[in-house]
């Protein structure tokens, strides 16, 4: 698990400087912001979705304790087992058990964000068991060797022709294959895989606890061969992604499909409750699924920053986020990304393991305003912020705080603020050239780095008020 | 009627100027002054403002910018029968947004920012939907494309009204850019904070800008303007940048 701390200003820079990473991330964006302005566009009644939404997450929320163990009844109704685990290591231990005793050789896996989060790809083949992700994005990062760098498209920091040269690279491909072709020679590859695996690995989009019901939804059919296929599927799910009723997901999938891909439904949606029965046809002998904490229950614990848990890991606010759009996912240095990544990230790893996070974001609102389960993103932001500076280990420099001091003495006293403001006047003199401020010392060479910054007139406009105060 | 001919006398408000606009900008004052005068508004500007504390909130020092907002509040409340008019979104949404936020424990605080709250706005805000003016009699010879400031378009919900008013300036050709309520990547302290990250998104807001053809940037939030004008000041472009009251100051 990531022990380091995060430095999202070091990590964003060699990004800012990819010209085809910048055009990777303009397109994938302007793309998905468009579909998805479309198909929620059109559907009426778009708000008071997301309003129900908001509604069903903040009770269920509130009632997490309730509601799991209903869903774990349920999934045990069922002829499945239900695991619980406290952090990453617990919920890999878990799963290695189950691989163990169940002489697992290898195991595919479809896309889970979770599964990211507890690296258990590592664990699993660290116990000499071989793991193939099997949703497109997710294998072509998994042959690169690299992280997601978005929600939903793991690999949209790669170019066609970045994947046509990894796959001639690793999978000894003709060189410069158009991606059709690229599809096909994964499909074919992954299709040997599923038949031959021991252990199917998901996740989970949502937990309906009713009915012991997972729900998982997809494009590409990969999830659905790997968790019916293979002899075992181990499904892992953070708590948060529990919902109570079965109708609820009327609401939670009309959102989550327009937000995510710009779709009115996903090619696949598959309904899960239990392993095989006994006169099905297929299906994995055993269901196995294993609920993990992780430092959700830490978030849960805190009022203010709740809501982040109502997250349906939708993409909605990447898409839209200027910071994202220049950054790109591997700058926020862990697994979530963009605006949900910026609030979960500081709070699941600890607020001193990423205290730039909070603070990488101009507070557009963009993200509140497609967020299908109306997060208020940049209020949990400001909270972060908040606990950032009163944190013992991440609190202001010598540097800040003396800034912070002056800036609060000079507004409650008016005239040490027009003291400045006259003093400010003067001082910008040595660094004028041709009516500009092209270069000042720290910390206004931050802003001069990029831009020119405004000269200060010889009068504010408190001293043109005396003049014209009396004039009509 | 033209609207610049209704007397508003019975309409008074009280100039919230903002620490950019007093000490940077002070001409988009004296453009607010010149139109209150011209709508016959009676307008004032109470002489111990400040500042209304959002660079400390949202820095994370909310102790520092309670303390600011405290003093905000007892200046603007002396006289409740006036508006207050702001030339800044943000400056409008920190005072009607969060204010409450800062205030929620304080009972008595929180009273007086429900007072204020509800006769603040944003200046295009104000003369659209208090004095319903969209017309001021104002002329500029220009082709005019119009940033759509964050806070002010997310927090308030205005984005109508600017438009309204820059399209009743006479001679103005009114232009939307690509990506007019994106942000600009001011976002306070991010500027100086991210500067290189608030640079990249700037860029991209510049050549939005300029692909537009408009001869002239228009935005009703100074710090908007200070990034957007820094740049093309930076580069030589040679667009001209404004404040909406100085567009509508213009004759």
């Amino acid at each position: 698990m990531k022990t380091k701390r995060l430095r999202f200003e070091r990590d964003s820079a060699s990004a800012l400087k990819n010209q085809k990473l910048q055009g990777a991330l303009r397109n994938a964006t302007d793309r998905f912001r468009t579909v998805r302005e479309k198909a929620t566009g059109e559907i009426k009644g778009w708000e008071n979705l997301r309003i129900k939404a908001r509604e069903i997450k903040k009770h269920t929320v509130e009632h997490l304790d309730q509601y799991l163990e209903i869903l774990e009844e349920n999934i045990m109704k069922a002829g499945g087992t239900v695991h619980w685990a406290k952090d990453g290591n617990e919920a890999c231990s878990i799963i290695l058990d189950i691989a163990r005793s169940n002489n697992v050789r290898s195991a595919v896996k479809s896309k889970s964000m979770a599964t990211e989060e507890i690296e258990l790809n590592h664990a699993l083949e660290g116990a000499g068991i071989k793991v193939v992700e099997t949703d497109l994005g997710e294998y072509i990062i998994q042959i690169a060797k690299e992280r997601p760098s978005h929600i939903l498209a793991p690999a949209i920091h790669k170019t066609k022709e970045d994947i046509a040269k990894l796959f001639a690279e690793k999978l000894n491909t003709e060189p410069g294959l158009e991606p059709e072709k690229l599809t096909n020679v994964a499909r074919e590859k992954l299709r040997e895989e599923f038949l031959s695996a021991d252990m199917g690995v998901s996740g989970v989009n949502f937990a309906v606890a009713e009915t012991g019901t997972i729900v998982i939804v997809e494009n590409e059919g990969n999830a659905r061969l790997s968790t019916t296929v293979p002899r075992i599927h181990v499904a892992l799910m953070g708590i948060e992604k529990i919902i109570p009723r079965f109708e609820d997901l009327s609401t939670f999938l009309s959102v989550l499909f327009r937000s995510a891909s710009g779709q009115k439904m996903s090619a696949y949606v598959s309904f899960i409750t239990g392993p095989r029965r006994k006169n099905d046809l297929d299906g994995p002998e055993e269901f196995h699924l294993v609920i993990i904490d992780n430092g959700r229950s830490e978030i849960l614990a805190h009022e203010e920053t709740r809501e982040s848990l109502h997250c349906i890991r939708c993409g909605a606010c990447l898409n839209v986020c200027p910071v994202y759009r220049k950054v790109g996912g591997h700058s926020y240095g862990w697994i979530y990304s963009g605006p949900i990544g910026a609030i979960i990230t500081p709070q699941l790893l600890g607020i001193d393991k990423a205290p730039d996070l909070p603070f990488a974001s101009s507070l557009c609102g963009a993200c509140k305003d497609v967020c299908p389960v109306k997060i208020d993103i940049p209020r949990v932001l400001l909270e972060l912020r908040r606990r950032v500076k009163n944190n013992k280990r991440t609190r202001a420099g010598f540097g800040e705080r003396v800034a912070v001091r002056l800036w609060r003495f000079s507004m409650e006293h008016r005239k040490i603020y027009s003291l400045f403001s006259s003093l400010s006047y003067i001082a910008q003199k040595p660094w004028l050239q041709e009516g500009r401020l092209k270069s000042l010392p720290l910390p206004f060479s931050r802003w001069t780095r990029h831009r020119d910054f405004p000269p200060v007139p010889k009068k504010p406009f408190r001293e043109r008020w005396k003049e014209i105060r009396d004039s009509k | 009627m033209n609207t610049s001919e209704k007397n508003h006398k019975d309409i008074k408000a009280s100039l919230f100027i903002t620490c950019l606009v007093d000490l940077f900008f002070p001409q988009v004052g004296e453009s607010i002054v010149k139109i209150c005068r011209k709508l016959g508004i009676e307008i004032d500007f109470p002489e111990d403002q400040t500042c209304c504390g959002q660079p400390g909130f949202n820095s994370g020092f909310q102790g520092d910018a309670r303390a600011i907002a405290k003093r905000f509040l007892s200046i603007f409340n002396q006289d409740d029968t006036r508006y207050i008019i702001c030339p800044s979104g943000s400056c409008t949404s920190m005072v009607r947004v969060f204010y409450k936020e800062l205030f929620k424990d304080d009972p008595q605080m929180l009273e007086i920012t429900h007072n204020i709250s509800s006769r603040i706005y944003e200046f295009s805000e104000f003369l659209v939907n208090v004095i319903k003016a969209e017309d001021i009699g104002a002329s500029y010879t220009g082709k005019v494309t119009y940033h759509d400031s964050c806070h002010l378009l997310r927090e308030l919900g205005i984005k109508d009204e600017p438009r309204k008013l820059i399209k009743s300036v006479k001679g103005v050709e009114f232009i939307e850019m690509n990506l007019h309520d994106t942000c600009c990547g001011f976002g306070g302290t991010f500027s100086i904070k991210f500067p290189d990250v608030s640079a990249s998104i700037l860029d991209e807001k510049i050549e939005n800008i300029v692909e537009s053809g408009a001869d002239t940037i228009v935005s009703s939030d100074m710090g908007c303007l200070m990034q957007i004008g820094g740049a093309l000041s930076r580069r030589g472009i040679p667009l001209k940048v404004m404040h909406i009251a100085e567009l509508l100051a213009s004759s």
